[in-house]
């Protein structure tokens, strides 16, 4: 399958790739072009220009910014798996990051370039809203900054503008935290039928803390509050968080396809919760 | 048309290109390296895979534009000097294909698998091949190959890699 034809920009700073998508009403932006590249091999998008931001290296990297991280949004994947700042500060995003496709996939893909393209099944939605991230979007009148609670808005559709490139994440550090990301696929690196990205912080041997994020319940990723409510004092094995886990499929109306009813999804996400929140209590 | 410049298994190459050809058609229409084939076409099997500036990639899922200054190395890049590579020797050594399709990913991906992890486990060795699907084996003698090529991994095989 080859894509329609387009033409194609790769500029090296961010002020030129702004530009070039202001000037333009039909571009689409590509990073490491594995969620895109799809799209445009299927049809399912014909822009007209194209513009590879994967040559602007400011957008790459992680790095500490006192009670937060930073992490560019060229990071691929892969970066983001054996990152040591991550790993300490934001577990849960090594935890999706290592359940994220495959490895071809991950040595290319971007984390901004997931995060924008916003699939429902994406992994790593559920955990950065579980986070608490905020997004920082440029565009030609300068940047802003939105809240994981606004960032996702419909199928494939984030905060991001047209004429807007989301140039970094910042995630809260939530060191010490254990993590878990339980995701449930029939076969190996498909999208998840439903997951469960779970961060929870101990104190005395019960749970002082929980966040947790629905992968593929919703057309966007989902707070489980009910839960993370519930959870507070609980002791953290399996059978000790069961009661609270029973809430994780309050407020949602998931899809049905091939893969499952929205029952099924339901029924899912109550028993992938209690085992994300005693696994994420373990590490 | 876009111009591109890259390295392909040592070689310098420069070409004219339309910005949506695909790396895998790239090498093999334009450059005639017909040993990295196309399974799905849906970056689903990883038959397609090959290195690009060291980390594999499902070269269908890659523009030819974006590998423009890379150094890619396909299947046909391993073998140095006439001798295998450790991971070619390994898969004849064990009988890790049976139509062979599947094969040149296979292989890339094991490399870049033990180039990360040089001694993994049997459970590593299947989940760093989770993103390559074989219609054959049932992907016993694969993973048996690639243990093998860790144990008995020569220095040749790194300098062929570098
Ligand atoms: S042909 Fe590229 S992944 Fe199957
Ligand atoms: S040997 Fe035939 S597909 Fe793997």
């Amino acid at each position: 399958m080859i894509p329609a034809q387009f033409d194609y920009l790769a500029p090296t700073s961010l002020e030129e790739a702004l530009a070039a998508l202001a000037e333009s009403d039909d571009a689409k932006v590509i990073a490491g072009g594995q969620s895109l590249l799809p799209v445009l091999r299927m049809r399912l998008n014909a822009p007209e220009l194209v513009i590879d931001i994967g040559k602007i290296d400011a957008l790459r990297g992680v790095r500490d910014d006192g009670d937060a991280l930073v992490i560019g949004a060229l990071t691929t994947h892969h970066e983001l798996l054996n990152d040591p700042l991550v790993a300490e500060h934001a577990l849960l995003l090594t935890k999706a990051a290592h359940e994220l496709a495959d490895p071809q996939i991950r040595h290319l893909g971007t984390f901004g370039g997931a995060l924008v393209h916003a699939d429902p099944a994406g992994d790593l939605g559920a955990p950065v809203l579980a986070l608490g991230a905020e997004f920082v979007i440029a565009g030609s009148g300068g940047t802003r900054t939105v809240g994981a609670d606004d960032f996702f808005v419909d199928l494939f559709e984030t905060a991001v503008g047209e004429d807007e490139i989301l140039t970094e994440v910042r995630v809260p550090k939530r060191s010490g935290w254990g993590a878990h990301y339980e995701k449930f696929v029939r076969v190996a690196h498909q999208w998840p039928i439903v997951a469960v990205a779970a961060t929870v912080r101990l104190d005395g041997g019960s749970i002082a803390e929980a966040r947790i994020g629905l992968t593929n319940m919703g057309s966007i990723p989902l707070r489980a509050r009910g839960v993370e409510q519930a959870l507070v004092g609980a002791s953290p094995s399996e059978d000790g968080v069961a009661a609270a886990a029973e809430r994780a499929a309050e407020g949602t109306s998931p899809p049905s396809d091939l893969n499952g009813s929205s029952e099924y999804r339901q029924h899912l996400a109550k028993v992938l919760t209690r085992r994300a929140v005693a696994a994420a209590a373990r590490h | 048309m876009a111009k591109i410049s890259l390295t392909v298994d040592g070689e310098k190459v420069s070409d004219e290109v339309e910005p949506r050809m695909l790396l895998v058609h790239y090498l093999r229409e334009k450059l005639g390296r017909t040993g990295t084939v196309v399974g799905c076409d849906t970056s689903n099997c990883g038959a397609c895979t090959v290195h690009l500036n060291g980390r594999s990639v499902k070269s269908c899922n890659v523009l030819a534009v974006q590998a423009d200054g890379a150094e890619v190395t396909t299947i046909e890049g391993l073998a140095a000097n006439g001798q295998l590579h450790a991971v070619q020797e390994a898969f004849r050594e064990c009988h890790g294909l049976q139509c062979g399709f599947c094969t040149p990913g296979m292989i890339m991906q094991s490399v870049d698998l033990l180039n990360e992890n040089p001694h993994p486990t049997e459970a590593e060795v299947r989940f760093g091949l989770e993103g390559n699907l074989c219609r054959c084996t049932g992907y016993h003698n694969i993973v048996k190959s690639v243990l093998y090529a860790a144990e008995h991994g020569s220095a040749h095989s790194e300098g062929a890699q570098a």
